[in-house]
């Protein structure tokens, strides 16, 4: 109840905010739409199903990106985890490639796969692909020990220890990567879009733009947040789930 | 020859300034089977580092320790050792937590449940065989620890302060417990405390531990003829041993600051 009154509230101040902002620059409708033009064009967008449709195929994108990002990640990073002397040899590189914006690579991206389909799918996968792999490296590394003495008493030998023991055990710290990865990829998703596909989220806005309908454009933006916000609050939950199985507290901090 | 023996052993670490700490010296220990051995000493006296190399998990810097006549080598089921934080897999049940070991073995689904089942109901936590670890208080997490390690049926059992997380009375009853379970399966046990009351409770012989460097100072048999009465006279009198061969160690100390 006190969470609705919370949402309630902040979305009654953003009404506000903007619908004064729209009145006090008197910009034309094209330019800045109001709350109310925003509204219209939302409801334009979902009766004519180009909202329904875009959302699906950006959401069918990013949960290829994404999932094929993190499967990719904990695998190399659970092996480079275990294999200190081999990580000290890639730690550098990726060092140096983590800083860098998945939007940057994006000539030599398209160099390499062409617009469409390829260059919002190859971002997101590099969005999410660093966060995670460090994430699971790291967690590997500072796993508890008494695992391992575990692992030994019981007859679990290598490679079998990977996955049986060295996983599941750091597995609550990796869910934290996936967590911070899901949000940086959501971000990097209308990026990638922008580079030649014709439809998504990302194609939406460029469309609304080349148009002049800033109402669409709005409506594609508050679009964006509503279902990132989702999506990081089924990640949440599904890590605080976690954390607790395992018998851990959740690390507290504002996010 | 004796079940185990710890001949001539030391261990040295190199800490991080690079001086050298020596954990162990020259230590020098026989051990029967089916005795109940306590390591007690304060923090620092090696008797952790003692347990691990019996255990396989670290190796003497020189002398040599060995089990039935074989050198230490890795870590196996015929040896399993029980930790202060429990070890646990909190992704697993309790049941295939206890199942654990016996997965390694050659030995159908069905048998393995029966078995995890009966070391359960051993330490009386057959109720909770679904349950996740975290679910359980600390006692309760040890004791499935205690299953899973009886259930390989290993000829010693290593216990590395099993009881030191857990409150004064779940401590007490625990220790009953396995003092009784202990000598009912007729394991082999090596007991490392920091507890005085807890070593006179369960050992067969105490082994006195001293730091700096880590040294058996002396070996107090411990003859109470099973009775384990906490408030009874020859408890307090052995206790009494004990603390003694502790103070000496403190007046040899304050010589050095005079």
């Amino acid at each position: 109840m006190e969470k609705i009154k919370h949402i309630g509230g902040s979305l009654l101040v953003l009404a506000i905010l903007w619908q004064s902002l729209a009145l006090a620059g008197g910009w034309n409708e094209a330019l800045f739409p109001s709350p109310w033009g925003t509204l219209k064009g939302l409801g334009e967008l979902l009766s004519e199903g180009v909202l329904a449709t875009d959302i699906g195929a950006s959401l069918g994108r990013f949960f290829l990106g994404y999932v094929s990002a993190v499967v990719l990640a904990m695998a190399l990073g659970l092996v480079l985890g275990w294999y200190r002397s081999l990580w000290n040899y890639i730690n550098p590189l990726a060092q140096v490639l983590r800083p860098v914006s998945p939007v940057a690579w994006l000539p030599f991206i398209v160099l390499f796969f062409g617009i469409g389909e390829m260059p919002a799918l190859v971002i997101i996968f590099i969005a999410a692909f660093f966060p995670v792999l460090l994430a699971t490296v790291s967690a590997v590394q500072e796993m508890e020990p008494v695992y391992l003495k575990v692992a030994r008493n019981f007859g679990i030998g290598q490679p079998e220890i990977l996955g049986k023991i060295v996983f599941p055990a750091v597995f609550p710290r990796i869910a934290t990567g996936l967590h911070l990865a899901l949000g940086t990829a959501w971000v990097f998703l209308v990026a990638g879009e922008m580079a030649g596909a014709q439809s998504g989220l990302g194609f939406l806005i460029i469309d609304a733009r080349n148009n002049l309908r800033a109402d669409w454009l709005m409506a594609a933006i508050l679009t964006i947040g509503v279902l990132g916000l989702l999506l990081d609050g089924g990640v949440r939950l599904l890590e605080g789930r976690i954390y607790r199985l395992w018998g851990l507290k959740k690390r507290s901090g504002v996010s | 020859m004796s079940y185990i023996t710890v001949k001539d052993v030391s261990r040295q670490f190199r800490r991080n300034g690079g001086e050298e700490f020596t954990a162990l010296d020259h230590v020098n220990l026989t051990v029967e089977q089916g005795e109940f051995i306590c390591l007690l000493g304060p923090s620092g006296c090696g008797k952790s580092t003692l347990l691990n190399i019996l255990a396989g998990f670290e190796q003497a810097s020189s002398g040599q320790a060995s089990i039935d006549g074989k050198p230490v080598g890795k870590p196996n089921l015929k040896y399993v050792t029980i930790f202060q934080n429990y070890g646990l897999l909190p992704w697993r049940t309790v049941e295939k937590n206890v199942e654990l070991g016996l997965e390694g073995k050659d030995i159908p689904t069905a048998k393995r449940q029966e078995i995890a089942m009966h070391y359960l109901k051993l330490v009386g936590l057959e109720k909770f065989a679904q349950s996740h670890p975290a679910e359980l208080s600390g006692g309760m997490q040890q004791r499935v620890a205690i299953a899973r390690a009886l259930a390989v049926n290993p000829d010693i059992l290593f216990m590395d302060e099993p009881f030191a997380a857990l409150d004064a009375l779940t401590r007490m009853k625990l220790q009953d417990e396995i003092s009784a379970i202990c000598r009912e399966e007729k394991k082999t046990i090596i007991f490392v405390t920091h507890d005085i009351d807890e070593a006179v409770v369960l050992a067969d012989r105490i082994a006195v531990m001293t730091p700096n460097p880590g040294r058996i100072k002396t070996i107090i048999p411990v003859d109470l003829h099973g009775k384990r009465d906490r408030t009874c006279h020859d408890f307090l009198h052995i206790r009494d041993k004990v603390f003694s061969a502790f103070a000496l160690k403190q007046e040899d100390a304050t010589e050095y600051y005079i």
